[in-house]
């Protein structure tokens, strides 16, 4: 995608740039548009190198202050910043604006199925309250061990896949399911009680199953998919899903 | 996703004419003559074209049906649903390519 790159007649060593239109998703219930959301555009200059979040950025710190959205290491690591990018759940920052066609304008809305507060910025605490739900710390019985606990490679190698999620919501905001189902555990709460039901070291793998083989539990999912394509960070969700679906089957006999 | 609302959307479809199919055939019991005057108002071209549409449905609901098991209780289905939506598709269209030409003959061609 190198056909942004115009401009001949620039000086030698000027970077190239580029005009990207965004379209954003505003709410503000404090305006003049009220409950209402609503649609603004704004055109920004980018360079190659640009991410989404660059252009949010730009458009927050020289033209539209208003403008509102989380970040916080805009690279890819905390999760605050998963949004709904030209349809589909992605991180802005991880997002390259040449990656998503800048010659059309980019819809940017907030992430769905979590009541938006104001314009990007969603209320995460039902996706942190399933979170909670199913514990997803390590539970042991008896005496601990004098030395930490040690663990085969293969053993880790078992759950390694969903130690990865930084819980940006860009998975369990994307699944059908959740979206017209706010009660449903959500795919990323199941992905952090995999991590811990394959751990080797952790005795809780029990009771988390007897959590999530609740009615709004695993069996809510109806395997879309839409959470593993999501997910910014490669987690083959489903399939941790369907894991704790078949742990529950072969462990209950 | 789109799989999975196009399984929803001809489960709903062969829900329908299952509920219709009952109804129907049960008016035999009531009175043989009315249950051939309603089977003779099938006999249309656009009736025949709604059996098309209805084997098509079920062709892909049992395809994909068998997905969505092999998905659930093979270990590799998740990792495999993509190829596994292809072959579906796949297998759709020999399916329906084995039907469609001989079904249309009989509502079009006259012949019965």
């Amino acid at each position: 995608m190198t056909a942004t790159l115009e401009a001949p007649e620039t000086k030698a060593g000027a970077i190239p740039s580029f005009e990207v239109t965004l379209r954003v998703r505003r709410y503000n219930p404090e305006s003049e548009h009220g409950e209402e959301s609503f649609w603004d555009e704004y055109t920004v200059t980018a360079h190659g190198t640009d991410r989404v979040l660059d252009a949010l950025h730009k458009i927050k710190w020289e033209h539209d202050g208003s403008l509102t959205f989380r970040r916080s290491c805009a690279h890819g690591v905390c999760g605050s910043d998963a949004m709904r990018i030209n349809g589909r759940n992605r991180l802005a920052c991880k997002t390259l604006l040449k990656d998503v066609n800048p010659d059309k304008p980019i819809t940017v809305e907030p992430i769905k199925g979590l009541p938006v507060v104001k314009d990007l910025v969603v209320d995460m605490e039902p996706f942190f309250a399933s979170y909670r739900e199913i514990m997803p710390f390590l539970i042991t019985n008896g005496n601990e061990p004098t030395k930490e606990r040690i663990q085969s490679p293969e053993d880790r190698a078992r759950f390694d896949d969903t130690t990865k999620c930084i819980l940006c919501a860009a998975c369990t905001s994307s699944c059908p399911v959740f979206w017209t189902d706010g009660q449903y555990f959500g795919p990323a709460a199941i992905v952090n009680a995999h991590r811990f039901i394959f751990d080797s070291r952790d005795e809780g793998a029990q009771q988390r199953l007897e959590i999530l083989n609740d009615k709004e539990g695993v069996w809510r999912c109806r395997t879309t998919f839409n959470c593993t394509e999501a997910c910014p960070r490669g987690i083959e969700v489903t399939k941790a899903i369907q894991e704790v679906k078949r742990a529950m089957i072969t462990r209950a006999f | 996703m789109w799989s999975w609302v196009a399984h929803r959307v001809t489960g709903v479809l062969i829900f329908f004419f299952l509920l219709v199919h009952v109804l129907d055939t049960a008016l035999v019991r009531v009175s043989p003559e009315a249950y051939n005057a309603v089977i003779g108002t099938y006999q249309t071209p656009i009736m025949g074209l709604g059996e098309a549409g209805l084997v098509a449905a079920i062709v892909f609901h049992a395809f994909n049906g068998l997905r969505i098991i092999l998905v659930d209780f093979w270990a590799k289905g998740p990792k495999y649903q993509r190829v596994m939506l292809w072959v579906v598709l796949g297998l759709f269209a020999v399916t329906m390519a084995g039907f469609l030409p001989r079904h249309l003959m009989n509502v079009f061609g006259g012949g019965h």
